[in-house]
Order: structure tokens, then C-alpha cells, then sequence
């Protein structure tokens, strides 16, 4: 057989049939649902008289919603709250399991799957909101869809689906000191912007990419919609399976074995090819801040806010004359001038428990800016958990950090966590959209240690120069 | 769905790029549980002041774009976030169809369950209707979807590709739940020989 990719062995595996003049039908190993893009595909079930066709396949929680002050204070926001509990209704009569607010399980979807074990290599994964490439980082397929797609997924266990081109990212050198997974997303979409990836699956390989940890590996394939791509995927290894092992609904006995044994042989033959290959020197890259309203605008902390004559094409240069007035900047400004006024530390980009220790370290014998406010959002039950047998909260409280309950946050401000207008915040999550995190806020985007570095500064910080008690 | 065949209307334009999904339906309008009521909502930021009050400058708020069934804007049109309610909130003010030189991959999925046709067409073609949208009262073209073109009364033309399975859905305005559920057997024999990946579990 031909030498295939990561990604053309599980696509070939999943293929159910290929109906004459119409795509093929893709299986779906894991459907994760969550509260906001779930109700109207439930409604549709209700109305066809369709069932849900796996429901041990599919599992749910609530995270866009929930507020994060702490659990059993009421949902002030009726509509969100109604939200919620359609949800509870639904997965009742449809026998989906549901982390609700109260389990020690809930949490962000892509957080809790990996945490649980539900994501495993090989696997075709979906999930109603595009941030499911995270579960790429186990060498799965996982790809974000729209409801109706919910819908679809619920009453057939399939998709029909359009082959994605493959693109390489091959990720040479190593990340310096203070330089982490996502700055290397951050700079991988710097480089080939937005709608670098659109219509590809891409595969990170390459030293950087490998000597990752599954965190970063996580965190990376998180950000590749942000890069345009349907998926982003990392080859399993000893590190995905050091993860996976023990975890509550991952293979045990025998199976592990077998399971093990079937997920070497997912990394790609040597000479399979890929629609595209991009190249990226890890050694290159710095701690970046974003400084525009999409992520692929973005520059090292130690450099400035662009010059019109920088940029790439008239364009961008429209673009980024509204971008300047946006987020209130001058060109030419030094990025550790600007001062925040507010820090994010969570999301589905950046809220397990390694982000949390890398941010800890910073914050550990200093204090928050009197200026600033800063909260720290754990990604789920699980990750609050084990940071306070560590003692993470501590760290965070005595910093003058918040410290909350789980859930989606500010990365979207769909709960009570937003921006008010003119704010400047320093976010850990994956999107500077406008009015992303409120309307009129103005986010940066930037790591963990570099989030915590900007709450104790007051503005933005180099983080290799920290100093670290 | 509504099937697409051939759709004259007005013409709205938005020259920018990169228009994300939380532009077009903020998330503050995300918390309803039905499909339809989004259309009031759309580009709700950029429609609306703080004030609640319309912006003059946002084209959908110039009465030469009233009633526009068609909007043109930049590349990669519709990225971010998956939410369909983009798509609900863009049918629900209207919209038919949205040409642009490229589209989000998530969002023009979306825009083919909801029977709105997401037309791709090459950066000059785009700029060139964004110009007689601008420049000519009452701007409007025709989508033909059987000949996969789009024609003004002006003489602009143009061609545009799409796969021969989406135009199909489109053309006949399918339920493609139905269509699946169609390969019960297939489906049914797939799962038979691949254990569930949970069987073990508690």
C-alpha cells in the first residue's frame, strides 16, 4: 500500500461507504455537546422522531454558559439559564450522559475529554464548537461542525464529509527558555495567516513539535482553526500514551495492549506526502503578543506595534488602520509600554494544569498590579482540583489573583466574565476578535507565564527577563 | 430547507476581510434555543451604537441597501467560532446568498444546511461588484445555481465552482439527515465490526 498520512489512515479507517454522486460518510468515534450549539439539533431530533443513534458515544457538559463565581450561586441571566436546563432536559430524554454543573467532571469540553480519557489516538471526533482541533493533539481527527451537523451526527453516528487537503508543519529546532506552545501557534498563524490552513488538516511534526508535552501538544492543535485548518493533529507517541493510560474511559487490561499496539501504527509512513508542507524554526520564535483584532496579527513582546509601511499588502494595511482605532494603539508603539487593565488566564487554549504551574511560577512571591484585575479559570473540575492539592490557588490568591470555578469565562464572555468597553486585557484564550470578550474590549493574546507577567507588571513584559522567586 | 435555483436580488456590500462569526452574531444573542428571531441581531455590533441607536455608516443601514437578498464581502468570510446561528441570523435579515473570494470551512458547511448559497468567486470579480454595488442605485445581480454564474443587467458575468453533491442539496433544498440514514445497513455493519471505544468503560 501506498505510504499514507496520520491523518489518511484514520480518514480511510472511518469510511462507512461512498454513496454514488454524494461524499463519503465519515463514522464519529466521540460527539462531545455542549449548552449553546446543542438545543435547536436536539428540536430537530424531537420533531423528525428521531433518536440519538450512540449515546455511549456521546457525552455533554455545560461551560459556555456557567458562571464562575463559585457553584450553587444562582444563574442571574434567565436566557442562559434556560439554556442550561434544556440541555439537562435533553440529555435525559435522550439518554445522553451530561456533566452537569454540580459533577466533579464538568468542565470545558475540550478539556474534560482529554482529562477523562474519552479522546484517544485514531479516533474521529466532533464537537458544535471549533475549538474540538484541540483533541487533535492525541493523533485523532477532530473537527469542529455546526448544528446542523449536531443534529446529523446525533441521529447517524455520521457525517457526510469533503476529503481536506493535509498540510505539514514541520516545526524544526528547539523553543527557547520562556518560549511555549502557544507562542508557536501564535507564530505559526503570524506566518501563514488566518486562512493559511483553510481547507487542510494540518499535521505538526518536526523536534519542536514532538518535544512537546501533551499540554502543548493541546494547546497548539487548539489554535489551528485559528489558522483556517478544519483539523490539527500531533502523531501519538509515548507521550500520548504515557497521558491516555489510567484515565477513566481509556482502554484497561488487555485492551490497552491491543489499543497501544494499534496506535503505533497511526504516525505517517515515511514518504507519505501532503498537499502542502510549511516550515517553521522554533528557535526563531519569541514570547509574542497579539496587537490586531485577528490572531494572525501578532509580534515578538520585545518588538512594537507595526508600522503601516510593514505590513504585507494594502489590505492588510486597510485593515490595519480599523485595527489601530480599535484596540487604541499607535504604530510604532513598543509592546511593554502598553499597560492592561485586566488578565485572562483559562479557556480551552490554555487552562490545564501545566498552564496553570507555568503561570503560578511567575505570579508565585509577587503581586497583581494595583491597576489590574486578574482571574485565573481553570479549565475543569478536575485541573481546579489538582491545583489546589498543589497549592496553585494559594500561589494565585496571595498574588491577588482570582481564583474561580471552571467554565468557558472571558474567553467569549457568554457568562457574567466580560470586558467593559475600552478595556485592554492580556487573555491566555484563543481569540482578539472584536468584542470577543466584550463589546469594546481589547484582547492580546499571549501565553500563560506572559499573562501573569502582564498582571504583575501592569502592562506587558518580556518573560525571558522575569525575575522568578 | 428552501431549495436555491436562480435568485435575483439587491445587492449589499461589506469590503473587509476576514469577517469572523462573533461579528456577524455577537455572542450575547447565542443563548436562544430555537432556530429562527437571529436576523434582528446581525452584525449587531457594527449595526448598532452603544446606544442601541443604527450606525449610518454600516452599509445594511443605508437605505440604498434596504431589502438587499445578497451580500458581497472580503476574503475568508465567515471565520472563528462554528456557531450556525451566523448563518440563521444572515437568512433570517434576508440573505439568500453571500458571495466573497473565499469562506471559513465551518461556516460555509453551515450555509448549506440552511439553503444559502456561499458563491466564491476571484478577488477582482468580488471588488468589481463591490464597486456597482457602491456606484449604481438599486445594484442587482443574479445567482443561477443550474448554471453556476452570476450576471448583472450590466454586462458583468462570471462563473463560479461548486461540487456537483453541494449544488445537488441545494437544487433540491435536501434534508441530508434523510439521505444518510438511507446507508442504515452500511452504517449498522461498520459498527458491528469496530467495538465501541468504550466498551470497557465504567
Amino acid at each position: 500500500m501506498a505510504a499514507r498520512t496520520l491523518f489518511e489512515k484514520i480518514w480511510d479507517e472511518h469510511i462507512v461507504c461512498i454513496p454514488s454522486g454524494q461524499l463519503p460518510l465519515l463514522y464519529i468515534d466521540l460527539h462531545l455537546v455542549h449548552e449553546v450549539t446543542s438545543p435547536q439539533a436536539f428540536e430537530g431530533l424531537r420533531a423528525a422522531g428521531r433518536r440519538v443513534r450512540q449515546p455511549k458515544q456521546t457525552f455533554a457538559t455545560v461551560d459556555h454558559n456557567v458562571p464562575t463565581e463559585p457553584r450553587g450561586t444562582p444563574i442571574n441571566d434567565p436566557i442562559a439559564a434556560r439554556q442550561i436546563e434544556a440541555l439537562q432536559k435533553n440529555c435525559k430524554e435522550f439518554g445522553v450522559p451530561l456533566f452537569d454543573m454540580d459533577s466533579p467532571d464538568q468542565g470545558i469540553v475540550h478539556i474534560i475529554g482529554p482529562d477523562l480519557g474519552l479522546t484517544q489516538p485514531g479516533m474521529t471526533i466532533v464537537c458544535g464548537d471549533s475549538h474540538t482541533s484541540t483533541h487533535g493533539a492525541f493523533g485523532a481527527l477532530a473537527f469542529g461542525i455546526g448544528t446542523s451537523e449536531v443534529e446529523h451526527v446525533l441521529a447517524t453516528q455520521c457525517l457526510p464529509q469533503r476529503r481536506p487537503k493535509t498540510m505539514l508543519i514541520d516545526v524544526t529546532g528547539k523553543l527557547a527558555e520562556g518560549v511555549t506552545a502557544k507562542d508557536l501557534a501564535l507564530g505559526i498563524i503570524g506566518q501563514i495567516g488566518t486562512d493559511g490552513a483553510t481547507g487542510h488538516v494540518i499535521e505538526y511534526a518536526g523536534e519542536a513539535a514532538r518535544s512537546l508535552s501533551m499540554e502543548g501538544r493541546l494547546t497548539l492543535c487548539n489554535m489551528s482553526i485559528e489558522a483556517g485548518a478544519r483539523a490539527g493533529m500531533v502523531a501519538p507517541d509515548q507521550t500520548t500514551f504515557s497521558y491516555v493510560k489510567g484515565r477513566r474511559f481509556a482502554p484497561s487490561a488487555v485492551d490497552w495492549e491491543k489499543a497501544v499496539a494499534r496506535w503505533s501504527s497511526l504516525p505517517s509512513d515515511p514518504g507519505a506526502r501532503y498537499d502542502k508542507v510549511v516550515q517553521i524554526d522554533a528557535s526563531k520564535l519569541a514570547p509574542f503578543v497579539t496587537w490586531g483584532t485577528n490572531p494572525g496579527m501578532v509580534v515578538p513582546v520585545s518588538s512594537h506595534v507595526p508600522e503601516l509601511n510593514e505590513m504585507k499588502n494594502a489590505s492588510d494595511r486597510q485593515a490595519a488602520e480599523r485595527m489601530f482605532e480599535y484596540m487604541g494603539l499607535q504604530p510604532g508603539t513598543r509592546m511593554e509600554q502598553i499597560a492592561v487593565d485586566r488578565v485572562f488566564i483559562g479557556s480551552c487554549t490554555n487552562s490545564r494544569l501545566e498552564d496553570l504551574r507555568a503561570a503560578a511560577r511567575v505570579a508565585k512571591g509577587h503581586r497583581v498590579n494595583p491597576k489590574v484585575r486578574a482571574m485565573v479559570v481553570p479549565g475543569s473540575q478536575a485541573v481546579k482540583h489538582a491545583a489546589e492539592q498543589e497549592g496553585l490557588h494559594r500561589i494565585f490568591q496571595e498574588a491577588g489573583f482570582e481564583w474561580r470555578e471552571s467554565g468557558c469565562s472571558m474567553c467569549l464572555g457568554m457568562n457574567p466574565d466580560i470586558l467593559q468597553p475600552g478595556e485592554r486585557c492580556a487573555s491566555t484564550s484563543n481569540r482578539n476578535f472584536e468584542g470577543r470578550q466584550g463589546r469594546g474590549g481589547r484582547t492580546h493574546l499571549v501565553s500563560p507565564m506572559m499573562a501573569a507577567a502582564a498582571a504583575i507588571a501592569g502592562h506587558f513584559t518580556d518573560i525571558r527577563n522575569w525575575r522568578f522567586h | 430547507m428552501q431549495p436555491f435555483h436562480v435568485h435575483k436580488g439587491k445587492v449589499a456590500p461589506l469590503d473587509r476581510a476576514n469577517v469572523d462569526t462573533d461579528q456577524i452574531i455577537p455572542k450575547q444573542f447565542l443563548k436562544r434555543i430555537e432556530r429562527t428571531g437571529f436576523g434582528e441581531f446581525l452584525f449587531y455590533d457594527w449595526r448598532r451604537a452603544k446606544d442601541g441607536s443604527f450606525e449610518p455608516w454600516f452599509p445594511l443601514n443605508r437605505p440604498q441597501y434596504a431589502g438587499a437578498s445578497i451580500l458581497v464581502a472580503g476574503k475568508n468570510f465567515g471565520c472563528g467560532s462554528s456557531r450556525e446561528h451566523a448563518v440563521w441570523a444572515l437568512e433570517d435579515f434576508g440573505f439568500r446568498a453571500v458571495i466573497a473570494p473565499s469562506f471559513a470551512d465551518i461556516f460555509a458547511n453551515n450555509c448549506v444546511k440552511n439553503g444559502v448559497l456561499a458563491v466564491v468567486l476571484a478577488e477582482k470579480e468580488v471588488s468589481e461588484i463591490i464597486r456597482r454595488a457602491a456606484e449604481t442605485p438599486e445594484y442587482k445581480i443574479m445567482i443561477d445555481l443550474e448554471q453556476c454564474t452570476v450576471r448583472d443587467d450590466r454586462g458583468f458575468s462570471a462563473e463560479f465552482p461548486i461540487d456537483e453533491f453541494t449544488r445537488y442539496c441545494l437544487l433540491n433544498g435536501l434534508d441530508d439527515i434523510g439521505l444518510t440514514l438511507q446507508h442504515e445497513t452500511e452504517i449498522s455493519a461498520y459498527e458491528s465490526g469496530h467495538a465501541s471505544p468504550y466498551a470497557s468503560a465504567p
